[in-house]
């Protein structure tokens, strides 16, 4: 704000300037989002007009009922659901452990303990596709859920001990020691004190952690059949030899969309609040 | 404590550096934990580590293994068992052009995506500190939605968007004058198509880069800033001497993740080339992955995987020393 009113230029003027580039901005980002909203909602012999419709000729739902039909959806959403919600699950717990260790803790080795978590976020999932694919194999855990689960552990853990951590080095250490000059164990600090105020930091990382899962492809694609596809695969069925049913299509993207953007409006300024003290605390 | 904080404690010349391996006699706020006993962090530590090893440490040192054998078909069902192949892998793809071509590529396709998004990302983070708030809330949502979309959605509406016949794109750019680009085929050589890809990434890589940024922004000390004009600094100035170097740490960060994001990018291209990437479209990853699963030459596809994870530890290098760093400061 100061940047702006500081300024010996009329403010009005110059901020008109930024509004027009700032909406710019919202046109360009947004359209694809917009697109898609539109041509789910409008009828399919819209969206294959030479001439593309800008709002909808009349508002449908066919799209969506053909997106139902077209393979089974509710199965795939299940099973995402499932394998999401136990990953956060186990994430956290485990997660949390060794936020706590890493940030709460002096002791040999942290640092390497901190490089190594940091280091297992590089690897990308695509190079460890090929031996996951044959252990799960050997496992005889391939096509299964429980196989899906152990797998996204990969990326998930990583992600929330780094989060979970830039939550916790947020919280002054002096809370707990006052908590403990009161008369309470070290643990009894964490759980009165410590604990409640982290509540809101574990709350976004379970939904960034329960996002990221709900949103994976490629593991979701080679290590599950056709049958026990999720979400993410789920919406390939549109791709037919015929082309692609592109209507139908942005209204699966809608369904699938839509609860993920709201889950993350909801919880995005937290993240970035944690994510920012992760990146520059130690 | 702050960014600012922490990174303006850095800025004097020479620090006290600890002892190796100790962090104790760190002058930090969290110093004082000194009881406790060493065995209570590795107790919490313990199940996390454990099950890193488990899905990742096996699978990496399966990956290296494999990289190192013939391994197919035959071996996959256990008809044969996987025999050494030394270093074959490695010769026949070190040693094919077409796979030099596909690093070229690869290298290229990340650069150019990581540089636009972080440019991109700075210029929108800075926009949003100068516009009327109704602005940035508008700026905001669109940024948090088009972040939160699955990147497989992202890409099915960038597909839409950019079809040939009936996208909305080619419609667009007709009628500007003298541009006919009714029917045009943005998939049909491998630069453009790649091109219209990498939109789809920076697309959804900037919201993050911004919104982290912006969280930065708001921890540049005013009176810096203000110091800075008084002594005669322009915008560029106040930006390049003030700004930057207190952000740093925070772009570096941003950088070295969108590198690895973007030297691993598979969906977009898998997808948007319906399983099937063309030869002109293929990155080290489809490449790595065609090998494996269409080929069937698990070996092969293992020893691409492989240099690509070296290719990436150069960067990871740099991002390791500045996490180290900031490891020191505390």
């Amino acid at each position: 704000m100061s940047a702006v009113t500081s300024r010996p230029r009329k403010p009005g003027r110059s901020k008109l300037g930024w509004n027009l580039l700032g909406l710019l901005v919202v046109l360009t980002a947004g359209f694809p989002v917009y697109w898609m909203l539109n041509t789910a909602f409008k009828p399919a012999k819209d969206a294959i007009d030479p001439n593309p419709h800008f709002f909808p000729s009349t508002f449908t739902l066919e799209n969506f009922e053909r997106a139902l039909d077209i393979a089974d959806f509710w199965g795939p959403v299940t099973r995402s659901l499932v394998v999401s919600a136990v990953v956060v699950v186990i994430g956290i717990a485990v997660g949390l452990l060794a936020a706590l260790a890493i940030s709460r803790f002096a002791f040999r080795g942290r640092k390497i303990v901190i490089v190594g978590i940091l280091a297992v976020q590089m690897v990308p999932l695509v190079a460890m596709i090929i031996p996951v694919f044959l252990l799960l194999n050997d496992l005889g855990q391939y096509d299964k859920i429980s196989g899906l689960i152990i797998t996204y552990l990969t990326f998930i853990l990583p992600f929330t001990v780094w989060t979970l951590r830039g939550f916790i080095v947020n919280i002054p250490k002096e809370l707990e020691e006052a908590a403990q000059v009161d008369g309470c164990t070290p643990t009894g600090a964490f759980i009165r004190v410590v604990f409640p105020l982290l509540a809101p930091g574990m709350v976004a990382t379970s939904v960034y952690g329960f996002i990221q899962a709900w949103n994976e492809y490629l593991y979701a694609l080679m290590l599950m059949s056709q049958q026990n596809q999720t979400a993410t695969v789920w919406l390939s069925n549109f791709i037919t030899k015929n082309g692609t049913e592109y209507a139908p299509m942005m209204a699966g993207s809608t369904m699938m969309a839509v609860p993920i953007v709201i889950l993350f409006l909801l919880v995005q300024r937290k993240m970035a609040a944690g994510l920012t003290a992760g990146a520059v605390k130690g | 404590m702050s960014a600012a904080d922490t990174t303006t404690a850095k800025v004097p010349p020479v620090r006290q550096s600890p002892p190796p391996g100790s962090t104790a006699g760190t002058p930090a706020p969290r110093a004082g934990k000194s009881t406790g006993g060493a065995g209570v962090p590795w107790l919490l530590l313990a199940p996390c580590l454990l099950v890193l090893l488990l899905v990742l440490g096996y699978p990496f040192v399966r990956l290296v293994t494999l990289s190192f054998q013939k391994f197919g078909q035959p071996q996959l069902w256990g008809f044969q068992e996987p025999e050494s192949a030394g270093l074959e892998n490695f010769t026949k793809i070190l040693g094919d052009g077409e796979f030099w071509a596909v690093v070229l590529r690869t290298v290229i396709f990340a650069a150019g995506a990581v540089i636009v998004t972080m440019v991109l990302g700075m210029a929108i983070a800075l926009l949003l500190q100068r516009v009327s708030p109704w602005v940035k809330v508008l700026i905001s949502i669109v940024l948090v939605a088009s972040w939160g979309m699955p990147i497989i959605v992202a890409t099915a509406i960038f597909k839409w968007i950019f079809d040939a016949d009936y996208g909305v794109l080619n419609w667009l750019l007709s009628r500007l004058p003298g541009v006919d680009m009714i029917g045009h085929n943005w998939f049909a050589s491998g630069p453009q198509g790649l091109a219209v890809i990498m939109l789809l990434v920076v697309w959804g890589a900037v919201p993050f880069v911004v919104i982290t940024l912006s969280a930065g922004l708001t921890q540049v000390p005013k009176e810096l800033e203000e110091a800075a004009r008084l002594d005669g600094a322009g915008a560029w100035g106040v930006f390049r001497y003030v700004t930057l170097p207190i952000l740093k740490p925070i772009i570096v960060m941003l950088t070295t993740l969108s590198v690895i994001w973007d030297m691993g990018v598979f969906p977009q291209v898998y997808v948007m080339r319906n399983g099937h990437p063309e030869a002109e479209f293929q990155l080290l990853t489809t490449y790595s992955f065609d090998k494996a699963f269409v080929v069937n030459d698990y070996g092969t596809g293992s020893a691409i995987a492989l240099v690509t994870v070296l290719l990436l530890l150069g960067v990871v290098a740099v991002y390791m020393r500045q996490m180290l760093k900031i490891g020191d400061v505390e």
